[in-house]
């Protein structure tokens, strides 16, 4: 109940007033430590303190045992860069039967990044990022015994990532080129190396009088459409996303498609030639 | 009684608000590289509170009747620093300050120089204009309190001349573009100095947030057939050779390969973020980690995008 509510306010929250945030921050983190001692010893001591941690636990990966595991690894730069393309590597590969992977940043206006399930892929994906503020950046793990393995590690930046509006949106042919795909394979040790790039502003719906537009669902299957992989993204994913995953053996041998949707009810359809 | 304690208390903290009495002052020493050219040699670190910004290298020609400056350092605490050290070293008036390039620790001194002309690239007044204060916020971030008052001073815009007499030195200006866009080289036909700035490093890693890599190579070949005694370059020690320019080319060139190399091997960014083995040999200059991984961010997306291209897709209307 109180985790509802904390959810409701914490979108409210973020989402209309930004420079709020540390006000209703404060009174989030209150309700939080109050919701913990209530869960008892359910509560998992967090590597990375943050004050989110709690939060995210419970909006992001409820209803499963949550361990935090090093061999998930995550590989990002100490600071960011360039808020609005934050490099990013996740490598769940020492992990068994990896069903599901989430990306997040605890104290992003939009927590979710990314969920990737990797079925006949391995569980190793590469993308792209904006990024608000300093944050921890993490990936869950689902593994084969229904239990999510969490690494992270703490990720610097100067911000305002998610607040600004797409570079391509303020061109006015963005719209021309709109769902363009350029990707590669790539035959490597690992497998079939699949990089992918399609063309999309990505807006969150945080800058002002932009509304969110983003793509929400890459599917990548066999030349017979037996499905290899699924990518689940959110709005932080950087503009025209950039994604590499790996499918091992000679499951890409002919290629692949791949299938692309936005919240807009906009299709991308492409085959990759090997 | 009470009013004393508390004047004293006022006092105190005006002392304490102070930049001396807090230990935060520039402490400029003029270095002498040639007859009547001096050069101010910053630290070769990143942006920190702790040396306020002072990476950089800047320096001044005593002319027959002025003094020529090149490039204000990172804040006007700094720019004014500068201005004090000159006059420690003569007393001839400032006659022209240069700005090398639109980076925040080369122009950000400048309220330091009100009253002389301050003057640079067109394109470089165009990214002051329009960047300085960006910049000058990042700076209060990266450096805090030592920005304190600073302020962006926009140069004038210099018509590009390839030879200027200022203060009775006859000045050879080189307009090149590859580290940010638009950079100034000054070479003093006299004592044989040339002021290359950030189109070279030494001893420490090159930056490159508004590089175009092929183009300041380009750049490198033309600073080479300088007769120059002295080189001054932005970053890291002054040198009397060619190894400064040598250096800074063959890192560009490593770096632009390696990144290229991986692309083309399906490499992500995130991946690329482990530096190649092949660039061993850069890996001992100050702030290498850093420095690389900055430049993956600048560099890298355009790279990718160019071995994506090479892939073959197919694509339908669904």
């Amino acid at each position: 109940m109180a985790c509802r509510f904390l959810t409701a306010a914490l979108r409210a929250g973020i989402s209309f007033r930004l420079h709020r945030a540390p006000v209703c921050l404060l009174v989030i983190v209150g309700l939080i430590a109050a919701d913990a001692s209530a869960a008892g010893d359910q509560a998992v001591a967090d590597p990375l303190d943050s004050p989110m941690w709690n939060e995210m636990q419970q909006r992001l990966l409820g209803g499963h045992p949550v361990v935090f595991d090093e061999r998930v690894r995550v590989i990002a730069p100490v600071s960011a860069e360039d808020s609005l393309n934050v490099p990013v590597k996740i490598d769940a590969s020492a992990i068994d039967h990896v069903q599901r992977i989430v990306v997040f940043a605890d104290l992003n206006p939009i927590t979710r990044i990314l969920e990737f399930e990797p079925m006949q892929a391995r569980p190793v994906i590469s993308l792209n990022f904006k990024v608000q503020q300093a944050t921890p950046l993490r990936a869950a793990v689902l593994d084969g015994n229904q239990v999510w393995r969490v690494g992270g590690v703490l990720l610097d930046a100067s911000g305002g990532g998610c607040t600004q509006p797409s570079v391509g949106s303020a061109e006015s042919d963005w719209a021309d080129q709109l769902g363009e795909v350029s990707a590669r394979l790539w035959r490597r040790d690992e497998g079939q190396r699949l990089r992918l790039r399609i063309m999309h502003p990505m807006d969150t719906g945080l800058a002002a009088s932009i509304p969110e537009f983003y793509i929400e669902r890459v599917e990548i299957s066999n030349p017979a459409g037996e499905p290899l992989a699924l990518i689940h993204l959110y709005e932080p994913v950087a503009e025209n996303p950039t994604l590499s995953i790996d499918l091992p053996g000679q499951i890409a041998a002919l290629g692949v498609r791949l299938f692309a949707r936005d919240n807009n009810g906009n299709r991308v359809s492409a085959r990759v030639l090997p | 009684m009470s009013t004393r304690v508390v004047a004293l208390g006022l006092l105190g903290l005006l002392w304490l608000a102070s930049p001396q009495a807090a230990g935060r002052s520039y402490d400029l020493a003029p270095l002498e590289v040639a007859t009547d050219v001096y050069v101010f040699m910053g630290a070769d670190e990143h942006f920190s509170f702790a040396n306020g910004g002072n990476i950089v290298n800047t320096g001044f020609i005593v002319g027959d009747d002025g003094v020529i400056v090149i490039d204000s350092g990172p804040s006007k605490q700094y720019g004014e620093a500068m201005r004090r050290a000159i006059s420690r070293v003569t007393d001839k008036p400032l006659a022209q300050v240069f700005i090398s390039h639109f980076h925040p620790d080369h122009f950000l001194g400048n309220q330091g120089f009100a009253g002389t002309p301050i003057s640079a690239l067109p394109d470089t007044v165009r990214g002051i204009r329009t960047q300085g204060e960006l910049f000058n916020d990042a700076m209060y971030r990266l450096v805090g309190p030592w920005m304190k008052g600073t302020e962006v001073v926009v140069p004038e815009e210099m018509p590009f001349r390839s030879r200027m007499r200022v203060a009775g030195r006859n000045l050879r200006l080189l307009e090149l573009s590859g580290h940010s866009g638009s950079d100034l080289a000054v070479f003093d036909e006299k004592s044989g100095v040339l002021f290359a700035a950030d189109s070279v490093f030494f001893e420490r890693t090159p930056t490159t947030p508004h590089a175009d890599i092929t183009q300041w190579l380009r750049d490198l070949d033309v600073l080479t057939g300088i007769p120059f005694r002295v080189l001054v370059p932005g970053h890291g020690p002054v040198v009397k050779d060619q190894r400064a320019i040598e250096q800074t080319a063959a890192y560009l060139r490593w770096l632009h390969d390696s990144l290229k190399s991986r692309a083309q091997q399906g490499d992500s960014m995130a991946e690329v973020l482990a530096p190649d083995a092949s660039g061993q040999a850069f890996f001992d200059l100050a702030v290498f980690a850093e420095e690389y991984r900055r430049s993956v961010a600048h560099l890298y997306p355009a790279i990718e995008q160019d071995a994506l291209r090479e892939g073959r897709v197919e694509q339908s209307e669904p």
